[in-house]
């Protein structure tokens, strides 16, 4: 099957019907897994057991940044090529990304209190994290309220275009100014600076939240759908009353 | 499995998790059998879209 089969959503449809219960089923599996592990985990040398937060938090903060590189993606899908299941692809992506963007911040509050000895500072990470929610709102917001949803679609993907230049600084924020928030710990050349006995639990709860991600986007997307089918029948309805 | 002196915040960030990953599941199948129960409506009115109509 060529991937421009997918541009049909019918055929779409058909397809997520029948991948959903096996993705439902990987997701729970990796998430039991994933939890024994993260609560069996031994405590950090210097944060103790609050590292247990950090299978949370981490995850959130990559699928967090994930869900708006998949909405830049999808705006150039909508404004560029037009593809008919672009923009539902992009609107599917922000009320996830919203989710894992204010689980992060939540998270690493609720970590930075007994560590850090405070809940927030203005910091170059945090501060960066918390215009991805308020970017995401923003999103969410012109696809909610727009009168005609195609009006709304093209806002909401130059938006998704524009805030992309917030992707880097989240990244690189750590790097590029003085931060009270950790530099990268997993992804790095020289190799992660994590522990076996953390990061494999950590690794299998991100791979767990991130199968969550895929299955919460493909099930968002199929409801759209039928909410334009719906919406369609409903003209069409319309157009015959008045004729 | 013992949480230290900090089992309060841990705590809170697994029940805020569990929390908004529920509500966000909930509202998703809230709102599939709401398009599904409308959807059905519809066709059960004759009402169809354009690309199922004949010629």
């Amino acid at each position: 099957m060529a991937v421009i089969d997918l541009a049909n959503p019918t055929r779409f449809l058909r397809i997520v019907d029948r991948v959903l219960p096996w993705l439902i089923a990987v997701t729970a599996i990796l998430f039991a897994v994933g939890l024994y592990r993260a609560l069996n985990a031994p405590d950090d040398y210097q944060q103790g057991a609050t590292v247990k937060i950090m299978f949370l938090h981490v995850p959130a903060a990559w699928l967090g940044m994930f869900g708006w590189a998949l909405m830049s993606v999808a705006a150039l899908g909508t404004l560029v090529w037009r593809h008919p299941l672009a923009d539902v692809a992009g609107k599917a992506a922000a009320p996830i990304g919203a989710a894992f963007t204010f689980i992060c911040l939540v998270t690493g509050s609720l970590w930075g209190r007994p560590t850090w000895g405070t809940y927030w500072v203005w910091d170059a990470r945090l501060t960066s994290m918390l215009v991805l929610l308020l970017l995401y709102l923003g999103v969410l917001a012109l696809y909610w309220t727009a009168e005609e949803p195609g009006r709304g679609a093209r806002a909401a993907a130059i938006l998704s275009l524009v805030g992309a230049v917030n992707l880097p600084i989240i990244k690189f924020s750590v790097d590029w100014w003085n931060t009270l928030h950790q530099p990268a710990s997993v992804f790095r050349l020289r190799g992660s600076t994590i522990d076996p006995s953390l990061l494999t639990p950590l690794l299998i709860m991100a791979l767990a939240f991130t199968l969550l991600f895929v299955t919460l986007h493909l099930a968002i997307m199929r409801n759209e759908i039928l909410r334009r089918r719906v919406r369609s029948m409903r003209l069409m309805q319309a157009q015959e009353v008045h004729a | 499995m013992n949480l230290g002196p900090h089992a309060d915040f841990i705590v809170a960030a697994y029940a805020v998790t569990l929390f908004v990953v529920a509500a966000l599941i909930t509202w998703v199948l809230l709102d599939y059998s709401v398009q599904r129960r409308i959807l059905g409506d519809l066709e059960e009115r004759g009402v169809t879209r354009r690309s199922q109509r004949k010629g």
